[in-house]
């Protein structure tokens, strides 16, 4: 075989090696993800969906940084005691505005795709500071000490720019109100009208029912628009998707 | 050129110290040169063959031999020992399943869509189909609790049998993790197995409380009411706090100061009466618990009482009208209602 010994040669030569191995696993990852770019029905057009306010965006990096992915995915499959049990299957345009989408792959606890509007916030505070006083049968952690880490809107302005460099469609003005918005959405005393408008259907309450404004608040903030964007009473899926 | 002009190898000059433990140690070898090639063991002799291994007697009785794959890395050889079959043929079989299955399920990207598989598998499509054989086999039962009259559920076996079972895995889906498995409920959650409701009993009232929830802030005809945060709003001071509470407690014949609780019942007639009433047996139109009973929803310690009574409690459940069917929802009623509270 010709072609076999000439393999000895990329097998010799630790550059060559370096090339050609790069050459090849570039192809394999263009034929894995450049179909999603363009295949219709990874890219099935969704009413609703809105990029995360400030506060639910800020709330999703605590869900990250805490590793709730770990024990909780957000993908409903389409089978039947899934949306039985959780709701509407997830849709991918449902995490289109997620860098990194959520997904997970594990359930150690209950899938969170849907989990928004479930419970009151009062039932995650009480949840999040003692799962077990609410779900006796829960391994949940305890999460109390978010309740005590006031959060500011230093870098607020930063983190919503920073989605917007990756491809999320916030605009200059939502970009220049990110700190104004940060705050209003968990104060319910403050003119929420600039923040409805630029997030429509965002909740603006005191989530942790604390006056200051805590990493509590963003959770459930986030925790409580999760799988709410999308109206699946009016939604009809495409069925030769 | 003379051999003196032949410049010398700078690894073995002698006058570079460097070189000196090189230099006495070829001095050394080359002194036991015969001794050293002595010892080397026969197999690492670069082209001696790779000593035969033995292995298990094969079927027969016969010692194979294993050879060489001829690979050879400065004198090392390898053994050519195959997987064994049987993970071969395994192997070999997993590659043509995966042709098969191809072709059979949605797998090679198009032009707009991937192949559709001859299988014609959408996931969408089995799902919503799985569903409505199940919503087909249940349709009978399910219209006809949706519509006949709430009142005229529990005279009717059939509906009660089909809605306490429905309504129970529907209970455990959707309420347990705030009342419960056994719906017992938890400390800020009511307790749905006994004779206190705080918005009403009877099935029409259940139901209601599940359509529309309880302070849901999505859906504005939810039951509502708020009760002031008497501290933290500076309604109360805190003596005036103290007085009250020990007075409520006074009301459920709970230990108490009794000066303070007589004082108090002053505070509570302006205050309190309006919805709890002057006995303090609650309302429950607008969802105020009885307070002269035993039952308590958040506790009945001294220290819990001032803190609601200081910061006002806000229980919140969810409208679930927008996740459920009528007939999903009259069937939690029904469970609800047959759990021994029901009115």
């Amino acid at each position: 075989m010709q072609i076999l010994a000439k393999h000895k040669i990329l097998e010799k030569n630790a550059t060559l090696l370096l090339v050609f191995s790069f050459i090849v696993v570039t192809i394999g990852g263009l034929v894995q993800i450049t179909p999603l770019f363009y295949l219709e029905n990874t890219i099935e057009k969704v009413e609703g969906v809105r990029p995360y306010t400030p506060l639910e965006l800020v709330g999703r990096d605590i869900y990250v940084r805490e590793g709730c992915y770990v024990c909780h995915s957000q993908m409903i499959r389409p089978m039947r005691d899934e949306v039985e049990r959780y709701g509407h299957y997830s849709l991918a345009a449902e995490s289109m505005y997620d860098h990194p989408f959520q997904w997970g792959s594990k359930r150690t606890g209950p899938d969170l795709a849907r989990v928004g509007g479930r419970y009151s916030d009062e039932w995650h505070l009480d949840h999040l500071r003692d799962p077990q006083a609410v779900v006796p049968e829960s391994i949940m952690p305890a999460y109390g000490f978010l309740a005590d880490r006031t959060i500011d809107a230093t870098h607020v302005r930063d983190r919503v720019q920073t989605d917007a460099w990756v491809g999320v469609p916030y605009s200059d003005e939502m970009i220049a109100a990110a700190a104004v918005d940060f705050r209003a959405q968990a104060d319910p005393n403050a003119d929420a009208e600039g923040l409805l408008e630029r997030y429509p259907g965002a909740s603006q309450r005191n989530f942790d029912r604390q006056p200051q404004l805590t990493e509590m608040d963003a959770l459930i903030a986030y925790l409580q628009v999760l799988g709410t964007m999308v109206d699946f009473s009016t939604f009809e899926p495409d069925p030769a998707r | 050129m003379a051999d003196n002009d032949k410049p010398v190898d700078p690894h073995i000059d002698p006058a570079d110290p460097d070189n000196r433990i090189s230099l006495e140690r070829r001095a050394a070898d080359s002194e036991h040169a015969a001794k050293i090639a002595g010892e080397i063991p026969e197999r690492r002799q670069p082209d001696a063959p790779a000593a035969p291994r033995l292995r298990k007697p094969a079927r027969g009785g016969l010692v194979k031999e294993i050879g060489s794959t001829g690979h050879e890395w400065d004198g090392i050889t390898e053994y050519d020992n195959p997987m064994p079959r049987w993970w071969l043929w395994t192997f070999y079989a997993t590659i043509v399943w995966s042709i098969g299955y191809m072709i059979a399920y949605p797998a090679i990207p198009l032009v707009d869509r991937a192949t559709k598989g001859f299988l014609g598998t959408d996931y969408r499509q089995e799902v919503a189909a799985e569903i409505e054989r199940f919503d087909q086999a249940n349709a009978a039962i399910q219209t006809r609790l949706a519509e006949v009259d709430l009142d005229a559920i529990p005279n009717d076996p059939d509906l009660v049998n089909y809605a306490t079972n429905a309504g129970g895995a529907i209970y455990r889906t959707w309420c347990a993790q705030c009342h419960g498995s056994g719906a017992g409920g938890a400390r800020g959650y009511p307790n749905l197995l006994d004779n206190d409701w705080l918005w009403g009993g009877t099935l029409e009232d259940i139901h209601l409380t599940l359509q529309h929830g309880i302070r849901d802030p999505q859906d504005p005809d939810t039951r509502y009411s708020q009760m002031p945060a008497f501290g933290t709003d500076g309604i109360l001071d805190r003596p005036q706090i103290a007085r009250v509470v020990n007075y409520v407690l006074s009301l459920s014949e709970q230990p108490h100061d009794a000066a303070l609780a007589a004082e108090g019942a002053q505070v509570y007639a302006d205050n309190c009466a309006a919805c709890h009433m002057e006995d303090g047996s609650g309302d429950r139109s607008q969802g105020a618990p009885n307070l002269a009973d035993a039952i308590t929803l958040y506790g009945d310690d001294y220290a819990t009482l001032t803190r609601i009574v200081t910061e006002g409690p806000y229980g919140v459940m969810p409208a679930w009208n927008t996740r459920l069917s009528e007939a999903e929802i009259r069937a939690v009623a029904t469970y609800l209602h047959g759990l021994g509270g029901g009115e």
